[in-house]
C-alpha cells in the first residue's frame, strides 16, 4: 500500500446472465502489495466479479483498467499472461503429471523444440523453495495432501510473473496448519509486491491477512474499507445488509438437558465399529432429538463415520442397534429406511445434481424411498418444494430453475431440503456449512437446533468448532481415524479443551471412566 | 507447522504405480514366450519374433494411433475400417493406372482427413468420441464396398517389391519394410508424447480436461490433433496392410479396432486416460502375437483360442489398474 498506484482498476462493472442481474456498476481497485479481501454473501457477485476480470465471462458494460491499459481478456491464459493469475477453490491440476509438469505445462521451457525435462525440475524446485515447499517435484500431484496441491498451484500462478494473484476460496479445504503456510506464502508475495485479491468465507482469516476488505452484496458495491476501520461486525452487516445477532440468538435458546434427552431407547446405537483403513472401531449412541457433532481434523476419520452410518461404506465388524433392534446398515436404501439421511460434504460431487431443477433435486430422496414406481403426484410436490424454499429461503425462489445455477450457500439447502422432505429421524450432515457466507450458514445453524428441538437426531459435522460447541449437546472427537473422547458439551467443554483432545488424544481416559 | 508434515505420503504411493501394468505386462510377455521357448524348440529361433512383427506390424501402426486417443481417455472405433478402406483405395488408384507415388499421398491423406473431421465433431460439437468414430467406421467401411464389392489385387511394382523386400542379417533372419516403417512410427511417437507440448497437453487432458482448460491448455486442438493422428497411423497401417496382402479387400480388418484397443489396453494405458506409454503398446501388441504364435505352433488348438486368450487377459488387465488404483477422476 507503499504504492498509491493501483495496479488493478475496475469501474462501474456490469454483468447479467439470463434472467440474474449478477454484476450492477462495480468499482474495485487493487493496489501492489496489498492483500484485499473480496467478501460478500453467496451470490453477491464474488466469483462473478473473477471470471469477469479473467476474461471467463465477458462484461456487459465496464472498463477494467490493468496498469496503464486497458484490457478485455479472452481467458484465463490471456490474464496469466498479462499478469493476472487465479488459483481457485477446486484445485485445477492434472492429477496424472508430476508437480514440476503442473507448473509448467503450456510454457515449459524448451530446447531445440524439445520439453527440456531437466530444466522443468531445476525451476521447479527453485520455485517451490521459495515456497519452502521441499517436495519430490517428479512425483505425480495427486500423491500429494490437498494443501500441497494448493501450494503448486499457486507456484504455477506465481511464475507467470504475477502482478495480480486471485485465490478463490483458497483455505476452505486446509487445516489450521495449512492455512497458516499459506498466509505465510501469501505474506511473503505481498511483500514481493505482488497485489493478492483473497476469497474466503473466514471471517477471522479476513482479519488476520487482510489489508483493505471490498463488500459486495447482491451484485452491487457496499463499499471499500481498510480492515483496521472495519470491525468484525459492521463488516457482517454490511455484507448480510441487516443487523445480524441470529448468531448469539442460537446460543441463548434454553436447550433441553443432555439428561432428559438420554432417557429412554436410542434411536441408533452402534458398538464397535469398524471398517479397515477407514475408521478404528468406535461407539456412539444418538438418541432424538439430540444433536452429536463430530470434531476433529480434515482425514480425520469423521466421514468416513458418517459413510458408516449411512450405509455407503460397509462395517467389516460391529453391531448396530435402531430403536433398541439389532439392525443392518449396510447400504444406503437400508439405512433410508430405517430412517437416516445423510447430507455430503462433497455437495457438488455425490449430492447436487447439477442439471436437475430445485424441485427435481428436493423430491429425489423421497422418490427414492417410496420406490420409482410411486410417483409423488405433482400437487404434493409443488406443496413440500414450496413449504422448504421458504422455510430454508432458498433464493432464487424458483423450484424450475436448475440448481447448477444456483449459489453454493443455497444448492446446500436444496440439498438439505432434499432430506428434510424424507423426514428422517436421524440426518447426518457433514460440512454442511463450508464453502458458504455467514448467513446461510447461521440460518442452517438455526436449522439444526429446531430440527432437533422437533425430535430429529442430528450427527453434526464440522471443521470449525464454535459451530460444534454451539450445536452439540455432546461431542465425539476424531484422531487419526479414531474416536478417541466423547465429552458432554457442557460449561466446562470449550474450544481450547476440544483442541487439545485433537491435538493430543489425551481425553480418552477421562471420557471412558 | 513444519513443511514435512505436509509433505508425508503413504509409502505405496511411491511404488511406480504408473508403471506397473507395463512392467506387468513385460512380465507376462517374457512368461509366455519361456513357454513358448519351453515347449517348442523353434520357438527359440529369433525369426519367430521377426515374424511376430512381420505379422503384426500395422496392427502396431495403427495401436500407436490408437495409445494418443485413449490417452486423452477418448476412443477411436474407425481405425479398422480407414485402414480397410486406405488399402482399397490404393488398391483402385494403383488399378486405374496412377502412378505409385501419388496414390500413396493420397492414400495417406484420407484418414488423417477423415480423422481430423471426426476430432471437429466431438470438440466442437461436443459429441461423445465413441459415436462420432462408430460413424466414422461405419462410413469408411461403406466407401470400401463402394468402390468394389470384391477384391482388388495390387501387381503395382513399387507396391511387390516393398512387400517382398527382405532385411536381413547373414544369418538369414530378416524383417519387412512395414516392421522398419513399424518402428519409426513407435519412436516419432514416443518422441511426441514425452517431449513435446502437444504429447504432454494430451496427458494433461486424460488427466483431467477441465483443469486442462483453466490452465490454459488448447483443448480443442490437442484433441483434433490425436483423432487426425489416429487417423494417420490407420492409414500408414492400411498400407502396410496393402503391402502384406497385395490387394485391397472390403472386408478386411473387420473388427481390427477392437484387437487395436485391447492391445493398448494390455499395454498398461488407462482407458479413462492420462496414463498409459508408446512402450506399453508395442508390449501388448507383442503379448497379442505371441499368443497368435503359440496356437499355431500348437497346431491342434482353433484358431479362436486366440480371441478366448486375449478376452481374458483383457479383463484381468483393466482389473489390475483397477486394483492398483490408477484412476484419477
Amino acid at each position: 500500500m507503499t504504492d498509491s498506484r493501483p495496479v488493478l482498476t475496475m469501474t462501474g462493472i456490469s454483468k447479467s446472465f439470463p434472467g440474474v442481474r449478477a454484476l450492477h456498476d462495480v468499482d474495485f481497485r487493487l493496489f501492489p502489495g496489498e492483500v484485499h479481501a473480496l467478501m460478500g454473501e453467496n451470490g453477491a457477485g464474488k466469483s462473478t466479479l473473477i471470471k469477469v476480470l479473467t476474461g471467463v465471462y465477458g462484461i456487459d458494460e465496464g472498463v477494467i483498467i490493468l496498469g496503464d491499459e486497458q484490457v478485455a481478456f479472452s481467458g484465463p491464459m490471456q490474464a496469466a499472461g498479462a499478469g493476472v493469475s487465479t488459483v481457485y477453490q477446486e484445485v485445477n491440476l492434472c492429477p496424472n503429471l508430476s508437480v514440476a509438469e503442473n507448473i509448467f505445462i503450456g510454457r515449459e521451457p524448451r530446447r531445440f523444440g524439445a520439453v527440456h525435462w531437466a530444466e522443468v525440475r531445476r525451476r521447479a524446485r527453485a520455485l517451490l523453495t521459495r515456497l519452502d515447499l521441499d517436495i519430490d517435484v517428479t512425483a505425480p500431484v495427486a500423491s500429494y495432501s490437498l494443501a500441497v496441491q494448493q501450494m503448486v498451484a499457486i507456484a504455477r500462478a506465481i511464475d507467470v510473473r504475477a502482478q495480480v494473484l486471485i485465490l478463490d476460496e483458497p483455505t476452505s479445504s486446509l487445516d489450521a496448519g495449512e492455512v497458516e503456510q499459506l498466509f505465510r506464502i501469501m505474506r511473503q508475495l505481498r511483500d514481493e509486491g505482488i497485489a493478492i485479491l483473497f476469497v474466503t468465507h473466514f471471517l477471522d482469516q479476513v482479519y488476520r491477512i487482510a489489508d483493505r476488505i471490498t463488500v459486495l452484496r447482491n451484485g452491487t458495491l457496499v463499499g471499500e474499507y481498510p480492515t483496521a476501520e472495519l470491525p468484525q461486525l459492521a463488516l457482517v452487516e454490511k455484507m448480510i445488509g441487516k443487523d445480524l445477532d441470529v448468531l448469539e440468538r442460537i446460543e441463548e435458546q434454553p436447550r433441553p438437558e443432555l439428561a432428559t434427552l438420554e432417557e429412554g431407547t436410542p434411536f441408533v446405537e452402534v458398538s464397535q465399529l469398524s471398517r479397515r483403513g477407514a475408521v478404528a472401531p468406535f461407539s456412539l449412541t444418538i438418541h432424538a432429538g439430540e444433536v452429536v457433532g463430530l470434531a476433529g481434523l480434515l482425514g480425520s476419520g469423521r466421514t468416513e463415520v458418517a459413510r458408516l452410518f449411512f450405509g455407503a461404506d460397509r462395517a467389516d465388524h460391529g453391531d448396530v442397534a435402531v430403536s433398541g433392534e439389532p439392525a443392518s446398515l449396510r447400504n444406503p436404501v437400508q439405512a433410508i429406511n430405517q430412517g437416516i439421511g445423510f447430507c455430503s460434504e462433497n455437495r457438488r460431487a455425490e449430492g447436487i445434481i447439477p442439471d436437475l431443477t430445485v424441485r427435481e433435486n428436493m423430491i429425489l430422496a423421497m422418490q427414492a424411498a417410496r420406490g420409482w414406481l410411486r410417483r409423488i403426484p405433482r400437487r404434493r410436490q409443488d406443496e413440500l418444494v414450496d413449504k422448504y424454499i421458504k422455510a430454508l429461503s432458498i433464493r432464487p425462489a424458483n423450484p424450475d430453475m436448475p440448481v447448477r445455477n444456483l449459489s453454493g450457500g443455497n444448492q446446500q439447502k436444496v440439498l438439505l431440503a432434499r432430506w428434510l422432505i424424507t423426514e428422517p429421524r436421524l440426518l447426518i450432515l457433514d460440512e454442511p456449512t463450508r464453502g458458504i457466507d455467514i448467513g446461510a450458514k447461521a440460518e442452517i445453524q438455526k436449522l439444526v437446533v429446531q430440527l432437533s428441538d422437533g425430535g430429529m437426531a442430528v450427527l453434526f459435522i464440522s471443521a470449525e468448532l464454535e459451530e460444534v460447541l454451539r450445536l452439540s449437546h455432546k461431542i465425539a472427537v476424531m484422531r487419526d481415524r479414531e474416536m478417541v473422547a466423547h465429552l458432554v458439551n457442557d460449561d466446562t467443554v470449550d474450544a481450547d479443551r476440544v483442541m487439545q483432545t485433537i491435538a493430543t488424544g489425551t481425553q480418552r481416559e477421562e471420557a471412558n471412566q | 507447522m513444519s513443511v514435512s508434515s505436509l509433505t508425508t505420503r503413504p509409502s505405496w504411493a511411491k511404488l511406480p504405480r504408473r508403471q506397473m501394468p507395463v512392467l506387468a505386462t513385460l512380465a507376462l510377455l517374457l512368461v509366455m514366450y519361456g513357454i513358448g521357448v519351453s515347449q517348442y524348440q523353434a520357438f527359440s529361433n529369433v525369426q519367430v519374433i521377426f515374424n511376430i512383427f512381420i505379422d503384426n506390424g500395422f496392427l502396431l501402426v495403427i495401436a500407436v494411433g490408437m495409445t494418443f486417443v485413449i490417452l486423452t481417455g477418448g476412443i477411436d472405433l474407425s481405425v479398422g475400417s480407414v485402414a480397410a478402406m486406405t488399402a482399397m483405395v490404393s488398391a483402385w488408384l494403383l488399378q486405374s493406372g496412377l502412378p505409385a507415388l501419388l496414390v500413396l499421398v493420397i492414400a495417406l491423406l484420407i484418414g488423417p482427413l477423415l480423422g481430423f473431421l471426426m476430432g471437429c465433431a466431438i470438440h466442437f460439437f461436443d459429441i461423445q468420441p465413441f459415436i462420432v468414430t462408430l460413424a466414422g467406421m461405419f462410413f469408411a467401411r461403406g466407401m470400401c464396398t463402394f468402390i468394389s464389392n470384391a477384391s482388388i489385387p495390387i501387381t503395382d511394382g513399387f507396391w511387390t517389391t516393398m512387400s517382398q523386400y527382405r532385411i536381413g542379417d547373414p544369418r538369414g533372419n530378416f524383417v519387412s519394410v512395414s516392421v522398419i516403417v513399424a518402428f519409426v512410427v513407435v519412436l516419432v511417437a514416443a518422441y511426441v508424447l514425452a517431449y513435446t507440448r502437444l504429447g504432454r497437453n494430451v496427458y494433461a487432458i486424460g488427466g483431467n480436461p477441465q483443469s486442462a482448460l483453466l490452465m490454459g491448455l488448447p483443448l480443442g486442438r490437442t484433441r483434433i490433433a490425436v483423432y487426425t493422428i489416429s487417423g494417420l497411423c490407420a492409414a500408414i497401417g492400411g498400407i502396410l496392410l496393402s503391402f502384406y496382402t497385395l490387394s485391397g479387400a472390403p472386408l478386411i480388418a473387420v473388427g481390427m479396432e477392437l484387437d487395436v484397443i485391447a492391445a493398448v489396453v494390455i499395454g498398461g494405458t488407462v482407458l479413462t486416460g492420462g496414463s498409459g506409454y508408446v512402450f506399453g503398446t508395442v508390449l501388448g501388441v507383442l503379448v497379442l502375437g505371441v499368443i497368435q504364435t503359440l496356437i499355431t505352433f500348437d497346431g491342434s488348438l482353433n484358431s479362436w483360442w486366440t480371441k478366448i486368450v486375449i478376452g481374458g487377459l483383457l479383463f484381468a488387465f483393466i482389473l489390475l489398474q483397477r486394483l492398483i488404483g490408477i484412476r484419477y477422476k
